[in-house]
């Protein structure tokens, strides 16, 4: 983290221009640009298991963009949970939905081109907000980490902790909600074995942020 | 109690019995007969004993202010002098009569309680209009009249006849009506009152401004409810009802309240001689069409209610010679008789199985079988056929000798054309009465054929009945002498004349008839004809009801049967086929006012349909466009809708954004 | 760093998102891109909440731990979404969006489908 504390420090020190580039603001943009080309392949591309895959690279660049913005404990979690078990999840799902293995030509709906008009129009009109509104703003990347555990961890139980209790709660009614929407029908329980469908949904509950 | 007091018990109580009776009908079945019986009794008591003690002298006159107006008042009056005593005690006798008759002539017919109770309420409307002193209060018993009498022709409502019956006679007569109405409104503007008393005042100084257009105006009413030409036409159709019905209604009493209201105000008549004229032709060609009329009739009834309106076109006769003492006369005479001759038609049918002449004369000994009608009809016929010393020679003959008195022009009260007119054609009537009774006669009580069914005994009230009324139809004329008092008007004995051409008339037109019918009956053996209800257990009304539902059926028309046999239809000659269609005064009507209205009714509910529905469909089918479009945007597909809302979204974002922004 | 590079990226990549959802037809590929909007709004709270921290603005590291919940619920609503994914799929035999129309106009519900057996998990 030094060498892109020291260009942090030097860049703040120096005044700033629009969009001057400092290393690190050099470092996102090309993991950026990875990101969204990644996100983009997984939006059009046609054959599905790729698509997950795809996935996994955009969830892994964000990862890295979040260490770049020194917060650590975010991006391994973002690892851990997103990468770990979310995409393994739907790996899962394309599995057992016998999602077909290669090109399907069918990825897109026929929906696609007013899709692209809305996306393409919120797109440019969020653009254009958030770099009017953020024209002079920079983030002071050096100084304590914000973003360590330590910090995490103490400004969590200390202030954050009722709505951490209500999530756990709330992970305890997503489990119990995907066991009983993945049992089969009462006819079926005597031959297949209950409870099992629900083995990757329970899994993944347990990779609850403890 | 005062005479004002028991007068005004005496419509008040059949009400009474009649309310009772539509409440009750129901719930106590027991009480029917009562109800319906002795009300109308104690009516002809009270009735009897106000005559009594009115006694032909000064008038009963009292009266209370009912409501205030504003401008004309309308009273609850009573007036009651030697015509409306008398005309009262009529009513209360048919009446009675017929009360009691019905309980044995609808014995098991499950609508006898509201039956009752409808003859009680017409009862009692009838006695409201003899003695009521104030013109609208008279025009209420009038209206309830007609209703009553639209619900007891319709009360065999299964049978099509009678319903078509009953609403062609409320139709009628309304139409006569409405212009009865008006002229009771002139009336009362013109004397500022609608009390009878200060109106004929008014008439007597003078103060009528248009007296013909105010009798012509009252004429049609009278001329609808009387069943005058051209307003009569409902009245043989009305047959189809019960036959005590018949009686009560349609012979004795209602039809005979144009005539009272005529000579209540027959100086309101009188100021107008065209109005007399009028009257006098309208007499005339009511008597000769239904004297015509009755002589080609099949449906013994129907031979009937042609008479009785002959018999009203004497009465209206005499009332346009301006002797209105005759008329009465005639009127009550005739309301005896007449309800006789019907109460023994209704035993005929009944014994008989049908009510055609043409069956009846097909079978032997039907006199066997009912005794007492035939005695009583015998009576009744020849009073009706003005045959001395019955009841119907003094009255008719009061009728020819006004007419005469009036022709010789001894009066300066009615203009002498209307007297010849009424003689003229008054003297050829009893030829046509004498012979149509005759045939009538002849051809029920001495058929040749089979040998006539066994319905059984008559019940004994309708043949009690039957003698009761028989009596006056025998002694009544006698009353000649003493009834000038009561009527304020001439003498009312018969005058040689007039009598001798009468009588001599009435007897030429039966042995006419007897011979043409000796002629014919020899036929009747070879041509058998008819059909017969055979109900031997039924009473009265079903037999009716199956005979009149059968008339047409069996002899293809409602009114008459091609019968070769019928001396009428020798009599009659080439007139036979339009006699029996009365004129073909029904089927002028059908094109000038039936047939308009039902086009103008067809042509109505086509613009309904094709225009105004249109127009409201249109407006429903722009809505329902719309509807239609925006269902299609409900295609079931979640990302669709997604796009929409998101695409609003950001349409709403970048409004907003602009608008913060100011640009 | 210029607090527009990582907000601009979170905005690509929200749109991105949004595409997804609403152009694909698989729907196990709609939760892919569900996920993609989640990712993008945990970029933006991460950056607003080191920007807000070092401005000294705000201490309470709100952004973060949003951020935090973010992400467990992101994979509670995932594990909740393939369940149903999976279960439509045993009832219908298909996961396509496009075949899932039972809101549509005039609609009449299918009768269920006899049920796949589903092989182990």
């Amino acid at each position: 983290m030094s060498p892109a504390a020291a260009l942090a420090t030097t860049a703040a020190v120096a005044p700033h221009g629009f969009l001057s580039p400092t290393g690190v603001e050099i470092a996102f943009l090309l993991v950026g640009l990875v990101t969204f080309g990644a996100a983009l392949v997984t939006v059009t591309t046609r054959q599905l298991v790729h698509a997950a895959l795809w996935l996994v690279v955009t969830l892994g660049g964000l990862a890295v963009e979040y260490l770049l913005l020194t917060a650590e404990f975010i991006a391994w979690m973002q690892v851990l949970i997103y990468v770990g078990s979310v995409v393994v999840l739907l790996l899962f799902g394309l599995m057992l939905t016998k999602a077909p293995i290669g090109r399907s030509p069918d990825a897109d709906s026929a929906n696609r081109w007013a899709a692209l008009a809305v996306a393409v129009a919120a797109a440019a009109a969020l653009v254009w907000v958030v770099v009017d509104a953020f024209r002079t703003t920079w983030i002071d990347l050096g100084g304590a980490p914000s973003g360590s555990t330590k910090v995490t961890g103490a400004s969590l139980f200390q202030n954050w902790v009722l709505p951490f209790e209500a999530l756990s709660v709330l992970l305890l009614a997503a489990l119990v909600g995907a066991i009983v929407l993945s049992r089969k029908a009462k006819a079926d329980a005597a031959t297949a074995t209950t409870g099992t469908p629900a083995v990757p949904g329970s899994r993944s509950e347990r990779e609850g942020v403890r | 109690m005062t005479t004002t007091t028991l007068a005004v018990l005496v419509p008040l109580l059949p009400f009474l019995g009649a309310a009772a009776g539509l409440l009750l009908g129901r719930t106590a079945p027991g009480f029917v007969r009562p109800l319906a019986v002795l009300p109308t009794f104690a009516a002809f008591v009270l009735a009897v004993l106000v005559a009594a003690r009115q006694g032909g002298g000064r008038a009963v006159d009292s009266a209370t202010e009912f409501t205030p107006t504003g401008s004309v008042p309308i009273e609850l009056a009573l007036h009651i002098d030697g015509f409306a005593a008398l005309v009262a005690v009529l009513v209360g006798l048919v009446a009675l009569c017929v009360q009691i008759y019905s309980t044995g002539y609808l014995r098991d017919d499950p609508r006898y309680p509201s039956y009752a109770a409808l003859v009680s309420l017409f009862t009692s409307a009838m006695l409201l209009v003899v003695y009521s002193g104030d013109l609208i209060v008279l025009l209420v018993g009038w209206e309830v009249m007609g209703i009553c009498s639209y619900f007891l022709v319709g009360h065999y409502w299964e049978t099509p006849e009678a319903r078509a019956a009953s609403i062609k006679a409320f139709l009628v007569t309304k139409l006569g009506d409405v212009p009865f109405l008006i002229g009771l409104f002139a009336l009362g503007t013109d004397a500022s009152s609608f009390r009878i008393t200060k109106i004929l005042g008014t008439v007597a100084g003078g103060g009528l401004h248009h007296p013909t257009l105010i009798a012509l105006l009252l004429l049609a009413g009278v001329a609808g409810k009387s069943a005058q030409f051209p307003l009569h036409t409902w009245l043989p159709d009305a047959m189809a009802g019960p036959t005590p019905v018949s009686a009560l209604i349609h012979a004795a009493t209602m039809v005979a309240a144009g005539i009272y209201f005529i000579a209540r105000l027959l100086p309101v008549f009188q100021a107008s001689s065209a109005a007399m004229v009028v009257l006098a032709v309208m007499a005339a060609v009511t008597m000769a069409g239904s004297g015509f009329a009755a002589l080609a009739q099949d449906d013994i009834k129907r031979v009937l209610a042609y008479s009785t309106i002959g018999q009203l076109g004497y009465m209206t006769g005499a009332l346009a010679v301006g002797e209105r003492g005759a008329a009465v006369f005639h009127l009550l005479s005739h309301g005896a008789f007449k309800a006789l001759l019907f109460l023994a038609a209704g035993v005929i049918i009944h014994a008989a199985g049908t009510n055609s002449l043409a069956a009846m004369s097909r079978m032997k000994d039907l006199r066997a079988r009912v005794p007492d009608a035939y005695w009583t009809m015998t009576v009744a016929l020849l009073a009706l056929a003005a045959i001395p010393p019955f009841a119907g020679f003094f009255s008719k003959e009061s009728v020819l000798g006004a007419a005469e008195h009036v022709a010789t022009g001894h009066t300066e009260h009615a203009p002498g054309a209307a007297g010849w007119i009424v003689l003229l054609v008054g003297l050829f009537t009893a030829l046509l009465t004498a012979s149509y009774a005759t045939r009538l006669w002849l051809l029920a009580f001495r058929g040749h054929g089979a040998e006539a069914p066994d319905h059984g005994k008559q019940p004994r009230a309708m043949n009690a009945v039957l003698w009761v009324l028989a009596v006056p139809s025998l002694a009544f004329g006698l009353a000649y002498g003493v009834l000038p008092d009561w009527f304020d008007s001439r003498d009312l004995t018969p005058t040689l004349i007039t009598s001798v051409l009468g009588t001599g008339l009435a007897l030429v037109g039966g042995l006419v008839t007897y011979g043409a019918w000796r002629h014919t009956t020899a036929l009747a053996g070879r041509i058998p004809l008819g059909a017969v209800a055979a109900h031997p257990e039924a009473d009265a009304g079903l037999v009716e009801a199956e005979a009149i539902a059968s008339h047409e059926p069996a002899y293809g028309e409602v009114a008459y049967a091609h019968d070769p046999a019928d001396p009428g239809r020798l009599l009659l000659g080439p007139l036979h086929r339009h006699a029996a269609v009365g004129f073909h005064l029904d089927a002028v009507y059908d094109a000038l006012f039936v047939r308009p209205v039902r086009a103008g009714a067809s042509l109505v509910r086509f613009l309904d349909r094709e225009v105004v529905e249109t127009y409201v469909r249109g407006a429903g089918a722009l809505p329902r466009l719309l509807g239609a479009a925006v269902r299609r945007a409900q295609t079931g597909n979640v990302q669709t809708y997604v796009s929409a809302l998101l695409a609003g979204t950001v349409v709403l974002a970048v409004a907003a954004l602009l608008v913060a922004t100011g640009a | 760093m210029h607090l527009v590079y990582p907000a601009v990226l979170a905005v690509l990549l929200f749109s991105t998102g949004l595409y997804g959802v609403l152009a694909r037809r698989n729907a196990i590929l709609v939760l892919m891109s569900v996920e993609l909007m989640l990712n993008a709004v945990n970029l933006n709270l991460v950056a607003f909440d080191v920007w807000l921290n070092r401005a000294a603005r705000e201490t309470l590291h709100s952004g973060q731990a949003l951020t935090l919940f973010t992400i467990a619920i992101a994979a509670a609503e995932i594990g909740i979404g393939l369940a149903i994914v999976l279960a439509v799929h045993r009832n219908r035999g298909t996961s396509d969006i496009d075949r899932l129309r039972d809101t549509a106009e005039g609609h009449e519900s299918d009768a269920p489908e006899a049920e796949k057996a589903e092989a182990t998990a």
